[in-house]
């Protein structure tokens, strides 16, 4: 069967402000963890144990099932060397796939542009939430951003559907590509033009969507209620980003960090459930990402930005299981006191590329990395 | 210079400097003069603050602030009516810079009255105004360094102060970030109430010495038993540090430039402007007003009309001044507040520490949408004094115009100079449905203030509008 509503599907959920992988992943049997965190450890007794060693975090209760029932890859030691523990920089280089140097165009843009290198559908990358994150950036390529899914479109506010039909019709040619005028203004002609497009096309997702499934009045859940929207819309859409943040627990972690990973959690295993309802769950896959993970030994009530951390990628294609080796906790095999990543992001980044979408990665992550198996045949 | 271009410059100012102006206000400022102009931006306190007695008997909540929403409504209403433009454009300017977010910060008065500084130090000393930063719970909370102790720093503050807020990356090492992180253990607040106190409590700094590390530090070369306010002392004196501010102020006020990360390898688009204003900066020992003076007064200033993409609370609020119909309370501010959230710029909630990506990055085709429809909605409403004024001023007492006549009025009010030939056609095709253009006698007002009303719509949708 080849109809374009079976082609592989990417959906990226962002965890912004730097997820403390260690009690995201308790190495419970460490000692070197108790050491560490004499406030912040979590009791093994309460832990969700993936094996001998290591263990979810008790709040993460819907996405342990996921993974016991195979549906869930946990990459470990995900970062790259020389991390310099800034937000904005370490986000950057996730979005760039670029640690080296400062790059303007983002892994995602870059792979939307080899799905569709004439933009033809405006809609083949879709953001959900406010702005356009950088991983979705690049020439050439415009991806959508659906901050109120309900309302979206230009000129609803003109009643006269003949009047509006006449100016839309204006607006669509003053996008007409605009040579000479500098690459903002043609940046933003282009804009225009999809943007009429793409609203007609996601217009239709609100409309015919039902579903048994009741998401959390959370951000996150609600963002990915509107990502499964769209996707059970089967408008072409190929990849689908969203960000939830919070997870800069300098400071009151012991309340903050379980809180953020049930909601995260439970709106993982709603999605899915959502999917698997509709029947389209099985050409997607999510990965789920933090630009950093947190400083080994905790500050007194949280802790501070670190470097390497954890990263999930989860669906139906996926062989479930543990990627990469957990970071000594050692002292002296720390890094400035952080877990040295063990697995190069751009791994990961190849595989899902390459291994899940049929994408040539190479243009994107710029170089050979060791890349995990995390997908079945 | 002819009065349509001292208009067209005084327009730019405004924009730049405020959030856009009325066609009276730009003609009587005319009449003063550029220079004056730029003179009474510069000294707020010689203008009426709005009435804020009246803000509050019909809003409230805009007094008693308990959600995002309230300090939105607060600050939104202040871009739109303060007559001390500049005050205002000064404080988003620092928000931009100093980006703090009710995300984490959850308590909107707290976020509110960080604001209220920015308004108070925006435009004086630079020192100070990081000395108050320093000190602002808001501030403080978001950065954690309520949890900074003498025996276990937090370096969340130490390290965002010399990345985002004052050098940039690049010009300090990791043992400043440590030591600067020391320097300020104790600086905490109080009044952290648990649940919603109401009328709702402020924040205030405190400054606890039993928790401050009074060993002996070395920052940046020196060494010394350093407080916070030694460590600002030395973090405004390296050179880097007006290098790093006038690099926004440029970007914000002047041209957009590259984003932040990429400062370090990207040379500015106008280095001698840079020197310049660093010059000024430092011979004024850090103070706003020189610098922003010689700014506006400027060529490069003045040379640079478009070349910003407008951020959202500039489209919103120049737009609302544009209706003359929100120069005073009413119940439509609540939903008004929401908008430059939608347009991507949710005031007092910045995504993260780093700010708006700005530029170019404002425009996607979410955005672009909400930006065109709130413009559109509300210059296509006839009814609002603004609107039916500009009518009145196309249709210049009276008579038939031509169609290119009619369209160079229209873009004129919405401060547009010319647009490229295939907006222009589109235009002129639109302008031209209805048949001859005519302002006549009482009775055909109300059609051709419709007409006009489509054609500032259509005009709101060009890719010419986005820029200011």
């Amino acid at each position: 069967m080849t109809t374009t509503s079976k082609d592989p599907i990417l959906v990226v959920l962002q965890l912004s402000g730097g997820n403390d992988y260690m009690n995201t992943i308790v190495p419970f049997a460490d000692p070197h963890y108790y050491d560490n965190r004499p406030l912040l450890q979590l009791a093994e007794d309460d832990l969700l144990k993936l094996d001998d060693e290591v263990a979810f975090n008790p709040s993460m209760g819907p996405l342990h099932e996921m993974y016991s029932r195979g549906d869930v890859a946990v990459l470990h030691g995900v970062g790259w060397a020389g991390s310099n523990r800034s937000h904005f920089r370490c986000m950057d280089i996730w979005h760039t796939a670029e640690p080296d140097e400062f790059a303007s165009q983002g892994w995602l843009g870059k792979a939307t542009r080899q799905i569709d290198p004439n933009g033809e559908n405006p809609v083949t990358t879709v953001n959900v939430g406010q702005g356009l994150p950088r991983a979705l950036v690049a020439d050439g390529v415009s991806a959508a951003s659906v901050a109120n899914i309900d309302t979206y479109g230009m000129l609803t506010g003109v009643e006269r559907a003949e009047q509006r039909a006449q100016m839309l019709d204006r607006f669509a040619k003053m996008y007409a590509p605009a040579i000479g005028r500098g690459p903002v203004a043609e940046y933003i002609a282009k804009t225009g033009t999809d943007a009429l497009n793409g609203a007609d096309m996601i217009a239709v997702a609100p409309k015919q969507y039902q579903s048994d499934v009741e998401y959390a009045a959370n951000p996150v859940a609600q963002r990915l209620r509107d990502v499964a929207m769209i996707h059970t819309a089967d408008i072409g859409t190929r990849i689908l980003y969203t960000e939830f943040g919070g997870f800069d627990t300098h400071a009151a972690q012991a309340t903050n960090h379980p809180r953020l990973w049930s909601e995260v959690s439970g709106a993982i295993a709603d999605f899915w459930d959502d999917l698997n309802g509709h029947g389209v769950a099985d050409n997607v896959t999510m990965l789920v990402f933090s630009e950093f993970g947190r400083r080994v030994r905790e500050n007194g009530g949280g802790t501070d930005h670190g470097a390497g951390g954890v990263a999930f990628v989860i669906g139906p294609n996926v062989k479930g299981g543990q990627y990469g080796e957990y970071p000594s906790i050692e002292i002296d095999k720390l890094v400035e006191g952080d877990l040295a990543p063990g697995m190069d992001f751009r791994g990961p980044y190849a595989a899902i590329l390459d291994d899940w979408m049929g994408i040539d990665d190479r243009e994107i992550v710029g170089g050979e990395f060791e890349r995990p198996p995390i997908f079945k045949n | 210079m002819s009065d349509r271009q001292e208009v067209a410059l005084m327009a730019h100012l405004m924009r730049r400097a405020g959030f856009g102006a009325t066609h009276d206000e730009l003609e009587h400022l005319v009449g003063q003069g550029y220079e004056a102009t730029v003179e009474k931006l510069l000294s707020p306190e010689s203008q009426p603050d709005i009435d804020e007695a009246l803000l509050f008997r019909y809003l409230p909540m805009t007094e008693y602030i308990t959600a995002a929403e309230h300090a939105q409504m607060n600050w939104l209403y202040r871009m739109v009516n303060s007559p001390r433009a500049l005050q205002e454009k000064g404080a988003l300017f620092w928000h931009h810079v100093f980006a703090t977010g009710l995300d984490k910060v959850e308590t909107a008065n707290t976020m509110h009255d960080q604001i209220v500084t920015f308004r108070q130090h925006g435009l004086g000393n630079f020192r100070d105004l990081l000395v108050n930063l320093a000190r602002d719970p808001g501030m403080i909370y978001w950065l954690d360094n309520q949890d900074n102790h003498k025996r276990a720093p937090n370096e969340n503050w130490g390290r965002e102060h010399l990345e985002l807020f004052s050098l940039g990356v690049g010009y300090y090492t990791e043992k400043d970030v440590y030591e600067c992180a020391r320097a300020f253990t104790g600086w905490t607040f109080t009044g952290k109430s648990r649940g919603l106190a109401y009328p709702p409590e402020s924040w205030r700094f405190d400054y606890r010495a039993e928790d401050h590390d009074e060993n002996e530090k070395t920052f940046m070369g020196f060494n010394g038993n350093f407080n916070g306010e030694d460590i600002i002392d030395i973090v405004v004196r390296q050179p880097a540090c007006a290098r790093f501010v006038m690099r926004h102020l440029y970007s914000f006020f002047v041209e957009d430039e590259p984003e932040v990360p990429k400062w370090p390898n990207e040379r500015p688009k106008n280095p001698e402007a840079i020197d310049m204003l660093c010059d000024v900066f430092i011979k004024s020992d850090l103070e706003m007003k020189p610098v922003l003076r010689a700014l506006f007064n400027s060529d490069f200033f003045k040379d640079a009309v478009y070349k910003k993409v407008k951020n959202p609370a500039e489209i919103v609020a120049g737009t609302l001044k544009m209706t003359g119909a929100y120069n005073g309370p009413n119940p439509d501010w609540g939903l008004l507040s929401l908008e430059p959230g939608t347009m991507g710029q949710d005031l007092l909630n910045p995504p993260t520490v780093e700010g708006w990506h700005t530029g170019g990055e404002w425009i996607n085709s979410g955005a672009l949408i909400n930006r065109v429809n709130f413009v559109a909605d509300r210059l296509r409403d006839t009814s609002s004094p603004g609107v039916r004024e500009m009518a009145r001023r196309i249709g210049n007492n009276g008579g038939a115009m031509t169609t290119d006549t009619f369209i160079d009025r229209c873009l004129f009010e919405m401060g547009l100079d010319s647009v490229d030939e295939e907006t222009y056609g589109q235009l002129a095709s639109h302008a031209e449905i209805g048949g001859p253009i005519v302002y006549g006698e009482n009775g055909e007002f109300d059609g051709f203030s419709e007409r006009v009303a489509d054609m500032l719509a259509l005009i709101a949708g060009t890719k010419e509008y986005q820029f200011g």
